[in-house]
């Protein structure tokens, strides 16, 4: 037998490779899957990392102006993110690292990986970095709310807004068709849409000036420092995939508090594998779908997401109050 | 311990006496900055072991003073907790101070108030009647309003100075009323008289009410917060960290004295009534420190916000005490008071840096600087921290204390009224906007004044500070990263005080050395020590890894840019064009903001301009009023300066003879 | 368990019904406001379903088929044919902008709710959930009519209001058939004049913007 200890530090590592293993993936399959829907043969699923690899075996071309800042970011955003990336559960719940911080921490970290990014956006001192760092600022801002709101509508639900906590409430079946749990469903998958630069609040593929966001942010990077923040941003994908499955859908997940087993690890790991799955195809449909939206309607976008959990929270007051 | 701190008080006021006969003296300012420095730092520590050993409540009357009454003085866990978060900080703006305050026009002129400030934050600290806290209060006023008055050639310095007297006479004004009404008909001064007060006085509301506006004026809650904007940039830098290190604590001190112990038990309105007040104050102050271009008058608004938020928590663990709920109250009041000691810390840096730009540049207007971070990498990697700190990120210590506020907010549920149970909510959903917006709004202000190219020859010419300024921050920066990384200090400190004023404690290792569980063990976890590890881990890592595979070959060239790089620094983003969008979205309707575009045709080369006008409604709908009604008042009785003697003598006998009826008609 | 479901279900088209009328004021178009509007009314015929299985009142299934057939599929059919024959503006004209609007909506169920829960202590917390969320439809119907403009919002701003009644109508144990009829009648018959109301606005003034009526009886200066 492994000491628990030993087992479950196993696990984390496992845990985080498997993470940072998966979101090129999960992003090639997107694309894969949003070029087989619109008819074209597009590249295989695996194009992320060859294209990783090619950028960190390339030169790094800095500017004049950059300072420390803008070398130190990519370095911080990365890992910025994997640490949030190994706070949630994906296929395990109770890891160690899950008790670090809870949905809070993570959104607050998440928040601190923009706030680097921003800041090397405006590093450079070109218009471009400003223009994304601005618009960053406004969806950014307009979207933290919302997360708090859905976090709250959770915290009354379960009654903690620790992730494997929650997980475990829902996975007991206490919840039946919630309205609360629905409501606040819909408006962190807008959110999710917003924070990771997805059509219609921004266009990953796009390279047209007036139109981007994140890209304008990242436009002076270059070499292994472009890698690791595309890399940082795939992450971010896996990791409010993660989320969602986390706190909606749990299931399949292997429990460590009694011992672990071999195959409900492998069971969880499957599982997870299937969300990430659907979740590439369904991004890649809802893209096909919808046109982007014009910066100032995506006020009203998450604004709207903003309402469903305000929504969500008064919702549960009404049913509580009894 | 009492003695010993009065007489520490004694010291630092005399030092301020005898400060202006150093004034010659060419090593007076490093004497008067040391030994306050000094002295702070000694009752700082003590207040701090004196906490967490837990001593008991210490009581000192003396005969003198106001007859029939004394004074009387008395350190308990609240008053402990308060003079810990105040004269831990300060000794380090005092070093900051030593080199800061020889570069400014007249160094002396905030010398001797200096000390005196200080002695007469600490009085109010101590205060155990009505006669010894406002005395103290209004000492601090004073002397804060000298402190204001240091660059006193500069009009705009006086205006604020004034319009920081007129508020702060407000303030006096109201508590004095608010202790009266506390006090009742008998007329007891003493707080341990009110304390001991079986029922709740019968003029309760109206003492709660202006208790409230009383402190709100001195602490900068919206919309009674017009002075702070003024005074914060118009004083020199180490006072405004001193003022929002020191007096605006001060101000929560007092509201916090007053609430949760002098006047009984909370009504539900009370609580409800502070967590609204807090959360228009956050939102409202992080708006409009996202329109400022004043670096200080960005930061004074972000005080405004910070103080919203304590005010906010405040509420939230009143109205938890109204219900009962003490374990809750005492978990919001310890995250108030985390606040308070955080805010502490990290906006002292802030406003110490801000003066390190000052100097370097002679710019406060961020929009004249861009490109410091090549110039100053020290002061920039300290302002970074602060930065941080303020916009509430992990893992610096803002983070932990706005974390600790959003878990009260989350455990509201509880409450039974339904009215702050869905105001709470909605409340907290203006927090985290304020929590997001904070972090705009540094990003904006660090990234636009350090990064970049440099938009002035001031800026392109700055020089990093050496000595005890950059030591000074250098102390702040790293308080704030212990208290972030190792939350457990700070905590510990505000769980005790919060023992103190609640009576409970938080659950059973809530607040570990590593993590911290406020709702015991099961619950939400946060711990900064892992996270800040895992982080600065990984990255070094990560560098050290790719560093090894493919050694990184690096070149230096000209910005990318799409392909058309303009040399020009003006083509940058600018501090406005940056708020622009939260400008457009938040601001039209709060503020009125409208944007004047002035374009000239072609061929004429006048530069375009673009004007933004911000309108701040507490100024249109709350003082402009007030001061026209002021104004119209006195042009009115200004003919009273100009009667003869006869009719000043009637005026008199008038008030005497009104006085003897009122008192026989109350003998009736 | 049987009651838990019927309670989620309930819970869920009463949500719905909220939901969409939050999607009625969020719509910038006016096709995109109908869709809106039959979903909600489909929302409304599915609770009257559920609650006429549930209750085991039959008579309710006729309020469903009422729901269902007019207002889910009739009415939205037709507004769509009066935009395509009148060929009016498509975007919704607000006299107060989205984000105000959906700000206010929210403070309406919250101040709804508010109303509800003390009044309603002693029933069941599933008629005090659905008396919250219907008293909110009607709010928001309210809230449809006063920031919107044109005339056609304006109706399915007062048809969404009538869903709301409705809704708290069949929430309730022992409520007679008399009052959902006259209510869908009262709204085919303000639907059939202010159909011929929008003719005749539209051959007099060329337009369905009530500000030119305003004008015209000298109300805007």
């Amino acid at each position: 037998m492994i000491p628990a200890a030993i087992s479950a530090l196993l696990l984390q590592l496992l845990h985080v490779a498997l993470a940072l293993a998966a979101a090129p993936l999960l992003v090639g399959s997107t694309r894969f899957a949003k070029s087989r829907l619109q008819g074209r043969r597009g590249p295989s699923p695996i194009q992320p990392y060859r294209d990783l690899l090619r950028l960190l075996r390339k030169e790094t071309v800095l500017a004049h102006d950059a300072s420390w800042i803008f070398r130190v970011t990519p370095y911080l955003v990365f890992s910025i993110m994997t640490v949030a990336a190994a706070m949630v559960p994906m296929f395990v719940l109770d890891l160690p690292l899950a008790r670090a911080g809870d949905l809070i921490a993570i959104v607050a970290l998440i928040a601190t990986a923009r706030f680097f990014q921003s800041l090397a956006g405006l590093d450079i001192g070109t218009a471009f970095g400003g223009i994304g760092a601005s618009r960053e600022a406004l969806i950014g801002s307009l979207a933290e709310p919302a997360v708090l709101m859905v976090a709250f509508a959770l915290a009354l639900v379960a009654g903690t807004t620790a992730l494997p906590a929650i997980a475990r409430f829902v996975l007991s079946g206490g919840v039946g068709v919630e309205v609360s749990l629905a409501l606040a469903l819909i408006a962190f998958l807008i959110v999710a849409i917003a924070e990771n630069g997805r059509v219609p609040v921004d266009n990953p593929a796009t390279h047209l000036e007036l139109t981007m966001v994140h890209e304008a942010m990242v436009l002076e990077y270059s070499g292994r420092n472009l890698a690791l923040i595309e890399a940082a941003q795939m992450l971010k994908l896996l990791v409010f995939i993660s989320l969602i499955s986390a706190l909606f859908a749990p299931w399949g997940m292997a429990s460590a508090e009694d011992g672990l087993d071999f195959l409900e690890v492998l069971a969880g790991i499957a599982v997870f594998g299937l969300h990430l799955l659907v979740a590439a195809i369904l991004i890649a449909a809802v893209e096909l779908a919808i046109a982007k939206m014009r910066v100032f309607r995506v006020v009203e976008f998450l604004g709207g997401a903003f309402i469903l959990a305000v929504l969500a929270v008064v919702f549960r007051f009404v049913t509580e109050a009894s | 311990m009492l003695t010993l701190t009065l007489l520490g008080l004694l010291l630092l006021v005399a030092l301020g006496l005898a400060a202006p006969f150093l004034r010659p003296h060419r090593l007076a300012p490093r004497l008067v900055h040391g030994l306050t420095g000094a002295m702070a730092l000694a009752l700082g520590v003590a207040a701090a072991i004196r906490l967490l050993a837990g001593g008991d409540v210490s009581e000192l009357d003396l005969p003198f003073g106001l007859p029939w009454t004394g004074v009387h003085f008395r350190l308990d866990d609240l008053s402990c907790f308060f003079m810990a978060a105040i004269n831990i900080a300060s000794p380090m703006v005092m070093v900051f101070a030593d080199g800061y305050a020889r570069r400014q026009a007249e160094p002396a002129r905030a010398l001797a108030p200096l000390p005196v400030f200080l002695a007469a934050c600490n009085l109010v600290l101590l205060a155990n009647d009505a006669f010894v806290f406002l005395l103290a209060w209004e000492l601090m006023s004073v002397a804060t309003w000298l402190l204001v008055l240091a660059n006193h050639r500069d009009a705009e310095s006086r205006n604020a100075a004034f319009v920081y007297l007129a508020m702060a006479s407000l303030s006096l004004l109201l508590l004095l009323l608010a202790f009266g009404a506390v006090a009742g008909g008998d007329g007891d001064f003493r707080f341990s008289a009110m304390r001991e007060a079986t029922e709740r006085p019968a003029l309760a509301t109206v003492a709660v009410l202006l208790a409230m506006l009383g402190c709100g004026v001195k602490a900068g809650l919206v919309p009674l917060h017009i002075w702070l904007p003024l005074a914060h940039p118009a004083a020199p830098s180490h006072v405004s960290a001193l003022l929002s290190g020191v007096m605006v604590k001060i101000a929560l001190y007092g509201l916090a004295r007053i609430l949760f112990d002098l006047v009984g038990p909370p009504v539900w309105w009370w609580g409800v009534t502070l967590v609204v007040a807090g959360a228009l104050s956050a939102l409202l102050g992080i708006l409009y420190a996202l329109m400022q271009r004043d670096l200080k008058r960005l930061l004074a608004y972000s005080t405004i916000e910070n103080v919203g938020l304590v005010v906010f928590a405040l509420g939230l663990s009143l109205s938890f005490r109204a219900n009962e709920l003490f374990d809750l109250s005492a978990l919001a009041l310890a995250a108030a008071l985390a606040h308070v000691l955080n805010h502490a810390f990290f906006k002292s840096l802030l406003f110490c840096g801000a003066g390190v730009i000052h100097e370097a540049t002679h710019e406060r207007d961020i929009e004249k600087l861009g490109g410091l971070v090549r110039r100053m990498p020290y002061t920039s990697l300290f302002m970074l921290m602060g930065a941080l700190a303020a916009a509430g990120l992990p893992p610096l210590n803002g983070f932990v204390s706005e974390w600790l506020i959003l878990q009260a907010v989350f455990a509201s549920s509880s409450l039974q009224d339904n009215l702050p149970r869905l105001i709470v909510p909605l409340t907290g959903a203006a927090l985290a906007l304020t929590a997001a917006l904070a972090a705009a709004g540094f990003v904006r202000a660090f990234g636009i004044a350090f990064l970049g190219r440099p938009r002035s020859e001031a800026a392109a010419k700055a020089v990093e500070p050496t000595g005890s300024m950059l030591t000074g921050l250098a102390l702040l920066a790293g308080s704030c990263l212990v208290l972030g990384v190792f939350p457990v200090i700070g905590l510990k400190l505000a769980e005790s005080a919060a023992h103190g004023v609640v009576g409970v404690d938080l659950p059973a290792g809530a607040i570990g050395w590593l993590f911290v569980s406020p709702l015991g063990s099961g619950g939400a976890a946060y711990a900064g020590f892992f996270v800040f590890l895992a982080i600065l881990g990984m990255a070094l890592g990560v560098r050290a890894f790719l560093g090894r595979i493919w050694p990184e070959r690096r070149r230096r060239a000209a910005a990318w840019d799409c392909g058309f790089p303009d040399p020009n620094p003006a083509t940058q983003y600018t501090a406005s064009g940056y708020s622009q969008p939260l400008r457009r979205v938040f601001a039209t309707s709060v503020f009125q903001a409208r944007e004047t575009v002035d374009m000239p045709p072609p061929g004429d080369a006048r530069p375009a301009h673009l004007e933004v006008r911000l309108v701040d409604p507490a100024w249109n709908w709350g003082a402009e009023p007030v001061r026209r009604a002021i104004e119209a008042v006195t042009l009115r009785l200004n003919a009273l300066q100009f009667l003869s003697i006869r009719r000043y003598l009637s005026l008199m006998f008038a008030a005497l003879v009104t006085l003897l009826l009122i008192v026989a008609a109350g003998q009736q | 368990m049987f009651s838990t479901i019927a309670y989620d279900l309930s819970h869920l088209a009463g949500a719905t019904v909220l939901l969409a009328g939050f999607v009625v004021l969020y719509q910038r178009r006016l096709l995109g406001v109908f869709r809106a509007f039959a979903l909600q009314s489909l929302a409304v015929a599915a609770a009257a379903a559920w609650q006429a299985y549930s209750q085991d009142a039959p008579h309710l299934y006729v309020t469903a088929a009422i729901a269902f057939l007019l207002k889910g599929i009739a009415a939205p059919i037709a507004l769509n044919w009066i935009v395509r024959r009148l060929d009016i503006h498509r975007t919704v004209e607000t006299a107060v902008g989205i984000g105000p609007t959906m700000l206010a909506g929210v403070g309406l169920v919250v101040l709804a709710t508010l109303l509800v829960l003390p009044v309603t202590v002693s029933s069941a917390a599933l008629t005090r959930e659905t008396l919250a969320i219907a008293l909110s439809v009607v709010l928001i119907g309210f809230l449809v009519m006063i920031t919107r403009r044109n005339a056609i919002t304006q109706v399915v701003g007062f048809m969404s209001l009538e869903n709301g009644l409705v809704l708290a109508a069949v929430g309730v144990k022992g409520m007679p058939l008399v009052v959902e009829m006259s209510v869908a009648f009262s709204l085919l018959i303000a639907f059939i004049l202010f159909g011929i109301f929008f003719f005749r606005i539209r051959e007099r003034f060329d337009t369905l913007d009530l500000q030119s009526i305003e004008s015209f009886r000298g109300e805007r200066r």
